[in-house]
């Protein structure tokens, strides 16, 4: 009998929209780059209030144009985020990305630098935020049935533990959340090379098969146009190497792990777009470990799965990172980083079985506010993937 | 106690993982497919998390691992050496 069955509940903080979200985040966005210094003001101000800067923003363009809308949107509609104050240096994007958010309901406003300057922006955000902060801090927390809470996963610094201990830990914890109705996700479109054929049999229709089939092709496309080498020194990382890892065909293998043995790929999304119903979803994405996780906050994903081998250390200002480690030097070196540790697979000391239930058993201790290892330690990486130069 | 695991029984490679082997030492692997055990003696030290080659391999081999293609032997290897990317590369980019 697992530790969640159809019945079981989380505390969570049921939003405007409907969506359940496990955290409770004011979040302070800059639209650019230019507006990272008064976003961090007001969140200096206003405790309690969270700043998510970023490098990106000034005339990109098309489709890269688009995902970066996509992705400051998505992560303020994100129900883990009860309310934002949005930070642009003009009026007319800022709107763009406010607009967006006020979609869901939930409390925004924006405002722009230009002609006002930092001192007025900062005081007059600084009001918005300290009202929006404390009407979020009387929001309770109640009883929601578990299929409304969204997982999504993706490794980093893997290393062979992560193939035979960490990933099929949560593959365990998909196969047993997939039959309850939840909204899953993995992506990392370039560590699938290898193991594409097992995740293509895996698909629910052929629709969705051919969907998936064309976003790995495009990856693969986009490596051959710019590669100088065949990647052997970033595809698998130099960490993946040193932890054993030899070759993309085999990180891969020990990637798709995490997609169990049961689930079937039930759709797919291009980056950052919001699934539309349940079921595990493929998103395309970067294999980089906060592009992907920022990807995942942006697609509404609540509480995320981060198995390890080698100790990446990364965590998501608005998405709880709860880190899985199958490896015992790790386990022993890095203990702080690590919230799930399954090493005892390795020796036989525990089944796949148990060690899926502990990773689930320590889910629904995060999704009713049990800060995870990169939460405590200050983790808040929030990292935007961009698709080609700026203008 | 397992000082290596593999995946499915056909597989060429296994994951070493305990800290502390060394050449000479016979190990004992764990098949996690069919959940049994076999043994190799280690020809060379190798780091936890790094490959033992379970058979003798030639260039131009594939290297089986998951029972399925990882890659393909650049360099000669005995069973109970260090495979890793001295004596394999991928087959891709």
């Amino acid at each position: 009998m697992s530790v969640i069955s159809r019945d079981s509940t989380f505390l969570g903080y049921r939003r405007e929209n409907g969506r359940v979200g496990v955290r409770n985040h004011v979040v302070i966005l800059p639209l650019d780059d230019l507006s990272n210094a008064a976003a961090e003001a007001v969140a200096h101000n206003i405790k309690g209030t969270l700043a998510i800067p970023h490098p990106y923003g000034r005339l990109q363009f098309g489709a890269d144009l688009e995902l970066h809308f996509r992705t400051l949107i998505g992560s303020g509609c994100n129900p883990n985020v009860a309310a934002v104050v949005v930070i642009g240096i003009e009026d007319g994007w800022t709107k763009k990305v406010v607009d967006g958010i006020a979609a869901t309901g939930k409390p925004v406003t924006g405002f722009g630098i230009e002609g006002h300057g930092d001192h007025a922006t900062i005081m007059k955000a600084s009001k918005v935020a300290r009202e929006y902060v404390q009407w979020a801090s009387e929001k309770q927390r109640e009883a929601c049935p578990i299929h409304e809470l969204w997982v999504s996963t993706k490794c980093g610094e893997s290393d062979t533990t992560s193939g035979c201990g960490a990933n099929p830990t949560v593959g365990n914890a998909f196969d047993k959340l997939h039959p309850l109705g939840s909204t899953l996700c993995f992506g990392e479109t370039s560590e699938i090379t290898g193991g594409e054929r097992i995740v293509a049999e895996r698909c629910a229709t052929p629709a969705v098969r051919d969907r998936f089939m064309f976003m790995f092709n495009r990856y693969q496309d986009m490596i051959n146009r710019h590669k100088t080498t065949d990647l052997s020194e970033s595809q698998p990382t130099k960490g993946n190497i040193a932890g054993g890892l030899t070759t993309i065909e085999e990180k891969a293998l020990g990637n798709i792990q995490k997609i169990g043995r049961k689930c079937t790929v039930d759709g797919v999304i291009d980056k950052a777009e919001v699934p539309t119903h349940p079921g595990l979803w493929f998103m395309d994405s970067s294999s980089a470990a906060a592009e992907m996780v920022t990807l995942c906050a942006a697609s509404g994903y609540v509480v995320h799965f981060f198995p390890t081998g080698q100790g990446n250390v990364i965590g998501n200002p608005i998405l709880p990172v709860i880190k899985i480690c199958a490896n015992p030097r790790t386990v022993r070196l890095m203990s702080e980083h690590v919230d799930v540790d399954t090493s005892g697979l390795l020796q036989r000391e525990i089944t796949l079985d148990q060690a899926g239930d502990r990773l689930l058993e320590n889910m629904l201790r995060t999704a009713n506010g049990r800060l995870t290892a990169a939460e405590a330690l200050g983790h808040r990486e929030f990292v935007l993937t961009r698709l080609y130069e700026s203008a | 106690m397992n000082h290596f695991v593999l995946h499915d029984a056909r597989d060429t490679v296994a994951v070493v993982v305990v800290e502390g082997v060394k050449a000479g030492m016979t190990l004992n692997g764990w098949i996690m497919d069919e959940d049994r055990m076999t043994t190799i003696d280690a020809r060379q030290d190798i780091p936890i998390g790094h490959k033992v080659a379970l058979k003798d391999m030639a260039p131009g081999d594939t290297v089986v691992k998951y029972g399925i293609d990882m890659g393909k032997v650049v360099a000669p290897i005995k069973a109970g050496e260090h495979a890793h990317v001295h004596n394999i590369k991928t087959k891709r980019w």
